[in-house]
């Protein structure tokens, strides 16, 4: 009967659809579970007091030293730099996309942010090394331009394409009626602007910068190939500097199976995946805050 | 013939190549309100929203003729539409308070245009009492806009727009979203603001234009087929069409 054929095929896509959602969640479990049992491993061998108080990266031989802070101080010093780069521009951009730019302009710029993001990292990187970090070292008259002030540039240009394009749905999200009430009072473009528009946006700005550090804080090529490669604690962002992705990328090549070096590449890789998790969790949250604030 | 406040001569408007008002002549005389009638989509929120420019905003509205606030020149290139707008208010078919408190709704429109800061909470008391809504918020002033109900806020909407002491208040559907009690205070406020204020409002309701107007204008498809006061259109329409219509015999 056709009605049968229909509902066992009915059937068995449902299935087939859970399939492929649980494998899914599997997967990310299975990766946590991972990270977790290694990270167990590590912390046999080596005190977590001296992992997270420590101020050195110096694996390998019998009397390594494993401390995660020079590396995670890396990470969130170039991460922080590319944000300080680019949150402003980036909500200054969605703010002139959704509110001032011509229809035409709109339509060539909205690709061309999009095709921003399209851009290989490893390109970015070469761009780093052989544009970007030469003109820091001129600039500021130093040796090496390799260093977390070119990877924050290069990352603020990676992350930019997330910024603008939530952010500027979040400026288009916010109701016609407020803009309308405001102007109507006799407030002009740049104050409705200000004013209004963006702060009623916030949750979704604040997505916005959530999702783009999420991309920050993962991206490993580009700040592998740019940032200098040097694993200790930087003082500044004229300091060359190593992330925790391009220490897991670098050394996890090379590193003896099973060894407290390859735990060490585990542990500092979940707490990446800690920070990274949180920060996507916590931007999903503002982003269904503004989903809901849209309806 | 009483003062002319607000005119307009050989209004046309197109958005794009659709031609929406034709040839719209009228007067709305001061210190008295007039209503706009006629069936949906006959141009009567584009031409309210001719008066104070909102028009601006949208790139392929095209407007042709004289608008004049007394005897200024509304499209007048010079002429601030921040200063247009302060004089000529408007209040929307929906509620619109701002995502902000009570106070802040009433502060935001006074700090637009300077007001002195220490002049603002009498400023704000005197126009809240003045659209019957002080005895109701004076306690909770700092509470979100948007937790009043539909006709408190339409209320506020109108104190934010009253603060500013216009000449003219637009008003376009005003209470079409709001329940029946909310709606008899709406028009107790607009016939008393009527003393002060020329006031011009969108109705479909033709039970409230009779209760609130002093002139009714009817438009159908773009043009003004009859400006007369209430009782001549309600009574004596010279016009079939308006006969009809607000015989609610219509089509
Ligand atoms: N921004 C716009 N672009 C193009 N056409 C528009 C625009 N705004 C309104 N129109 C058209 O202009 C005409 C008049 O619309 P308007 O909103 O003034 O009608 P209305 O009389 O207020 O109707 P209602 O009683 O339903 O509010 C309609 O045909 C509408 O489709
Ligand atoms: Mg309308």
């Amino acid at each position: 009967m056709d009605i049968k054929k229909r509902e066992s095929l009915d059937w068995f896509f449902k299935q087939a659809f859970k399939a492929t959602g649980l494998l899914t969640i599997c997967m990310l479990g299975g990766i946590f579970l991972m990270l977790l049992y290694n990270s167990i491993a590590f912390a046999m061998d080596i005190k977590p007091v001296d992992f997270f108080t420590g101020y050195q990266w110096n694996p390998g031989n019998a009397n390594g030293k494993y401390s995660i802070l020079p590396l995670l101080v890396s990470t969130g010093l170039v991460a922080a730099g590319s944000m300080i780069i680019a949150v402003p521009l980036g909500i200054f951009t969605a703010a002139f996309l959704s509110e001032f730019a011509p229809p035409k302009l709109q339509a060539v710029l909205k690709p061309v942010i999009e095709m921003l993001a399209a851009i290989p990292s490893v390109a970015i990187g070469f761009l780093g090394i052989v544009l970007v970090g030469p003109g820091i070292a001129k600039l500021f008259g130093i040796q090496n331009g390799l260093n977390a002030l070119n990877g924050s540039i290069l990352l603020a240009v990676m992350a930019l394409p997330t910024i603008i394009t939530i952010s500027e749905d979040a400026i288009n999200a916010v109701p016609k009626s407020y803009r309308e009430a405001s102007l109507a009072l006799g407030a002009d473009k740049w104050t409705t602007l200000f004013k209004v528009t963006i702060p009623a946006a916030y949750p979704g700005l604040i997505a916005a910068v959530m999702l783009g550090l999420g991309r920050a804080l993962g991206e490993t090529m580009t700040v592998l190939m740019a940032t200098g490669n040097a694993a200790a604690m930087p003082r500044g962002f004229l300091d060359s500097i190593r992330t925790i992705t391009a220490t897991v990328a670098i050394e996890m090549g090379e590193v003896p199976y099973r060894t407290t070096h390859y735990f060490a590449l585990f542990a500092i890789a979940a707490v990446l995946f800690l920070i990274t998790l949180s920060i996507n969790l916590l931007g999903e949250y503002f982003a269904n805050r503004l989903r809901k604030f849209q309806a | 013939m009483a003062d002319i406040k607000l005119s307009a001569h050989n209004l046309n408007l197109y958005f794009g190549t659709k031609h929406i008002l034709k040839n719209i002549d009228i007067d709305f005389s001061k210190n008295k309100v007039t209503s706009l009638i006629g069936p949906s989509g006959c141009g009567k929120s584009t031409l309210l929203r001719c008066f104070n420019r909102m028009h601006d905003l949208t790139p392929d509205a095209k407007i042709e003729g004289i608008l004049k606030l007394d005897d200024l020149d509304i499209y007048k290139k010079k002429y601030s539409v921040t200063e247009l707008r302060k004089r000529i208010g408007m209040v929307f078919q929906k509620p619109n308070p701002l995502p902000k408190s009570i106070y802040e709704n009433m502060s935001y429109a006074l700090k637009l245009h300077d007001f002195p800061k220490n002049e603002l909470p009498h400023l704000i008391e005197s126009a809240l009492k003045e659209s019957y809504l002080w005895e109701e918020v004076k306690e909770e002033l700092k509470k979100p806009a948007v937790k009043l109900s539909g006709g408190q806020q339409q209320r506020l909407c109108i104190a934010r727009t009253v603060v500013l002491r216009p000449e003219v208040i637009l008003m376009d559907e005003p209470c079409s979203a709001l329940d029946p009690i909310s709606t008899r205070k709406i028009e107790d406020l607009i016939l008393s603001l009527k003393r002060n204020y020329t006031i011009v409002i969108v109705t479909h309701n033709m039970q409230q234009a009779q209760r609130i107007s002093d002139d009714v204008a009817f438009m159908y498809l773009g043009e003004l087929i009859e400006f007369d006061t209430y009782e001549n259109i309600f009574k004596n329409a010279k016009k079939e069409l308006t006969k009809n219509y607000v015989s609610g015999h219509f089509g």
